[in-house]
């Protein structure tokens, strides 16, 4: 048993999303090939997506200040590697915190397109996970009638801990993902 | 300060318009006047230049829904005169389909709140500069403070709970 080749030698230069899906598919699908212990690779994988989940700094209303409060040096995500990241295309979690209206909707999805795989959603409070007290005619009924939602927390406002708790139950869906399946799949298409 | 029949903002008013005030009701001393839709300008431009008035601050323009009455609509101006410190309400009422001639001229503050009544009840507000909505998407269909306008809106793809459109 043994690594043929340098699985690393195609990360040369990632150019376009594209690049990124398709070099790192292929390593790890060529690791896995090579050494048939998919859940080594999916542990090392997953650890390294779950130890730095980025958030972007993006608040719609007032659970954007328990988001900032979690951010700051009493509850500090930072020690648990969640950097708050001033653009959609460092970000790999958004938590949308606060009521979503109609008017807002497009911006968050263009958001989210914006953002690169591998990506996650937080819906912070009772607005974002089903509007909440407002169900009016300018309110969208859950953020999941617009982007796809990983965790839902309740609250109105959540405090920080309930947020940081949300990050720890995202981490560990993501330790339970499978990136190795997802690779293959992805090298499959891409070939 | 006591407010009565003799005071300047409703002595002066009603004795200058005469006819085209149509109400006048005094409540713990605030005025309010229900005026013509025809001397609205010529009312506003009085109250503002007069030296004993001079209401140079619009606080506010809004718009209320009386259905099914008829007429339907009535536009309220809030107004204070910042060197007298006196307040005052004009009101005029129209009908569905009906535009008030806009005070932009007069007061330039008037701009966003007359587009304020535009966007939730559709009042018309003639020679307005910009009359285009200020809440609501751009592309939004109907009003939504009018009182036949459904509390949870239309049934579409954010709001699973809306009432059906009728056709």
């Amino acid at each position: 048993m043994g690594i043929a080749k340098n699985p690393l030698e195609g990360l040369v230069q990632f150019t376009t999303l594209d690049d990124i899906v398709n070099v790192t598919g292929k390593v790890v699908a060529t690791i896995a090939k090579t050494t048939k212990m998919d859940t080594v690779v999916d542990g090392i994988v997953s650890w390294g997506r779950r130890s730095a989940l980025w958030p972007m700094t993006f608040g719609l209303a007032c659970c954007a200040i328990e988001m900032i409060s979690a951010g700051c040096s009493r509850y500090d995500t930072d020690r648990l590697g969640m950097v708050f990241r001033p653009s959609p295309r460092q970000s790999d979690v958004m938590v949308i915190a606060g009521t979503m209206t109609k008017k807002i909707a497009p911006a968050v999805k263009r958001l989210y397109d914006q953002m690169p795989e591998p990506r996650w959603v937080i819906a912070q409070g009772g607005c974002a996970s089903a509007g909440g007290p407002y169900n009016t005619y300018a309110v969208v009924q859950g953020t999941d009638l617009v982007v796809p939602v990983d965790v839902f927390i309740p609250g109105c406002p959540p405090r920080p801990e309930a947020l940081i708790y949300g990050f720890l139950m995202l981490q560990e869906k993501i330790r339970k993902e499978m990136p190795s399946v997802f690779a293959r799949y992805e090298a499959r298409q891409h070939s | 300060m006591a407010v009565g029949p003799d005071s300047i903002l409703v002595k002066n008013i009603r004795e200058k318009f005469g006819q085209a005030i149509l109400d006048t009701v005094i409540f713990r001393d605030a005025v309010s006047h229900l005026i013509k839709k025809d001397i609205l300008i010529e009312i506003c431009s009085f109250l503002k230049e007069d030296p004993a008035l001079q209401f140079n601050f619009l606080s506010d323009v809004v718009g209320s829904d009386y259905y099914p009455q008829n007429p339907r609509f009535e536009v309220v101006y809030h107004l204070y005169s910042i060197p007298q410190r006196h307040r005052l309400r004009l009101k005029v009422k129209i009908e569905e389909e009906e535009a008030v001639p806009s005070v932009t001229s007069i007061w330039k503050g008037a701009d966003w709140a007359e587009r304020e009544a535009y966007d939730m009840f559709g009042i018309e507000f003639e020679g307005h500069p910009d009359l285009r909505r200020i809440y609501m998407p751009q592309d939004w269909e109907g009003f939504p403070l009018r009182k036949d306008y459904p509390l949870k809106g239309y049934k579409d793809r954010y709001n699973p709970y809306g009432e059906e459109k009728k056709s």
